[in-house]
């Protein structure tokens, strides 16, 4: 059975979820994600027009409360699992690059 | 080991919590490193936590409902400063600035968190082989999984670690380990536990309950989890439910559907505990009748479009930014991706993959969108079958506990684990796994009762009846 997805779908999908992956991984997750996908078109046997989506069991509702100041985590607790951080805010490496 | 009950009793008249607490860190050093089921043992924090309740007692007070009972926490419910991995690298060094609200109620209740339990890596998993610090073996064969993905808190209880364990289910990360080890497993209505401190997996699914060996324990545990809580905007506003008072109020006068599509393919060990499950509950005077309902089967292919993609969206926030790993790159782009290659685990990189892939531009409708379509209709599915009769009844998993390495390397396979506990998830519902019977190898049976949302009153009862049933 040939493949749901491409390898270059697969690339592609690596780079928009900021993952890099080996030529082997590519090969590999191409043909498992294939599978599932597949398995998947069991869905599209059925006729779903005019059915609502559910994304949430419940339906959210909007919580609201009285605008209230209530403690907060400490800074200094939260600031201090930062991988880096320089007066008391997260440091990161460049974000903008130079002109060429 | 005593149970959770018999434990808060005792401790409330005066019997030592750090005694206790002493026969649980001994069995964890007996077998902790052939099983590998926790993953950081907080004895500190679990000393103070004991004495606390011993001074209580001392004081003339009461400890609470679960004074010195000690708990297996699974490793993605945040601990104030105890290291919380959701057994992945990329939270390598984490030590959250604050507690699950479970855990806080817990430590309210007198309870005892003695530690932190292995998992599939961030949830993803049915046998706790995806995580980064090796897989936990099943006390009752070492040489088979323990289920997962809360394996660690399934293989806590059944080695007779802790008598109670909280884990999280999002497709039957509680019920297919509780199977499989032959525990009782609990996934509550949504929205009945908070998830506040819960690491996010699919934010529509999760659902915090508890593993025990007795339906009495496990009943305990929820009536000191669940009920509102302000921190969790999809928390119901209620109370939690009463569950010990009507426990012995057994079936006589209820409707029971035996549902042909959540035992449908079993091993046959599996099938006959399940139908003499349903004889048991026609002798303590149910009504069973046989159903049908095949919109169920649809709800793998829906759930693995569902879960991955709202785990891709949560699990966007591992960008080595704000805690956990980072490893360093020239610019900040290429450090997130450095980051995320480095510590995410080949199944968690696969549910992301196939998550963005499902919300991406072209085949948002054909995927996901089908998705919650099919959501909405195993829903109203559920609904009509609940118009006739109380409960549901069908197996928790299609075999009992596999040997290490059998679905590894065939995700489809080791989905298929899953086929009869997520149409529950999907609906938002209930259900609970009981230990029933037992199959090849002499390993346990769990049968899985369900019901509606805000039933667990009735399924506990139910629960409780077949427990009876089999002498205990």
């Amino acid at each position: 059975m040939s493949n749901v997805l491409r390898r270059e779908d697969v690339a592609k999908v690596a780079t928009l979820a900021r993952l890099t992956l080996s030529d082997e991984e590519l090969d590999l997750y191409t043909e498992q994600l294939s599978k599932v996908l597949q398995h998947a078109q069991d869905m599209n046997q059925l006729d779903l027009t005019g059915v609502a989506p559910t994304a949430h069991p419940f339906g959210l509702k909007n919580v609201v409360r009285a605008d209230v100041v209530t403690p907060s985590l400490d800074h200094d607790a939260v600031m201090a699992m930062a991988p880096d951080a320089e007066d008391g805010r997260f440091a990161v490496p460049r974000i903008v690059g130079e002109a060429p | 080991m005593k149970s959770a009950v018999d434990i808060a009793r005792d401790v409330n008249a005066g019997a030592s919590a750090v005694e206790e607490l002493e026969r649980s860190l001994a069995s964890i050093r007996s077998r902790n490193d052939e099983l590998n089921v926790f993953l950081h043992v907080d004895e500190e924090g679990a000393y103070a936590a004991a004495r606390r309740v011993d001074e209580i007692v001392a004081a003339g007070g009461s400890a609470g409902p679960l004074a010195g009972v000690p708990v297996a926490l699974k490793d993605n419910l945040c601990t104030l400063g105890v290291p919380t991995t959701c057994s992945s690298k990329i939270l390598d060094g984490w030590r959250p600035p604050y507690n699950a609200t479970v855990v806080d109620r817990l430590r309210a209740a007198g309870a005892v968190p003695v530690g932190k339990t292995n998992l599939d890596e961030f949830a993803m998993g049915s046998s706790t082989e995806n995580s980064a610090f090796g897989p936990t073996r099943n006390p009752l064969d070492p040489a088979r999984v323990p289920g997962g993905s809360s394996g660690g808190s399934a293989a806590a209880v059944a080695a007779n670690m802790t008598p109670l364990s909280l884990g999280s289910d999002t497709g039957g990360s509680i019920r297919q380990p509780a199977a499989l080890c032959g525990l009782v497993g609990v996934k509550p209505t949504y929205g009945s536990v908070s998830r506040y401190g819960l690491i996010a997996f699919a934010s529509s699914l999760d659902q915090i309950g508890p593993f025990a060996k007795t339906v009495a324990d496990a009943a305990l545990a929820l009536e000191v989890i669940g009920g509102y809580d302000p921190k969790d905007s999809t928390s119901l506003n209620e109370t939690a439910p009463q569950l010990l008072a009507t426990l012995d109020s057994g079936v006589a006068g209820r409707r029971v559907g035996l549902v042909r599509e959540l035992v449908e393919g079993s091993d046959d060990d599996v099938t006959r505990s399940v139908d003499r499950a349903a004889a048991v509950l026609r002798d303590a005077g149910a009504t069973v009748v046989e159903l049908s309902i095949p919109e169920l089967t649809l709800g793998l292919s829906a759930y693995y479009l569902i879960a991955p993609a709202e785990a891709s969206s949560n699990l966007a926030r591992y960008d080595g930014v704000r805690y956990g790993l980072r490893v360093d790159a020239e610019d900040v782009a290429a450090m997130n991706e450095a980051t995320r290659t480095a510590g995410f685990g080949a199944e968690v990189k696969r549910r992301i993959m196939l998550g963005t892939y499902a919300l991406s531009a072209g085949y948002y409708d054909a995927y996901y969108g089908q998705a919650l379509k099919v959501r909405t209709q195993m829903i109203a599915a559920f609904a009509r079958a609940y118009a006739d009769v109380d409960l549901l009844l069908g197996a928790t998993t299609p075999s009992v506990a596999f040997a290490f390495g059998s679905k590894t390397n065939d995700p489809m396979a080791m989905y298929l684990n899953d086929v009869f506990t997520i149409p529950t998830n999907l609906s938002g519902e209930a259900a609970i796994s009981v230990p029933f019977g037992t199959g090849e190898a002499d390993l346990p049976v769990g049968v899985q009762l369900l019901g509606p949302g805000r039933s667990e009153p009735t399924l506990f009862a139910a629960a409780r009846v077949l427990e009876v049933a089999e002498g205990r």
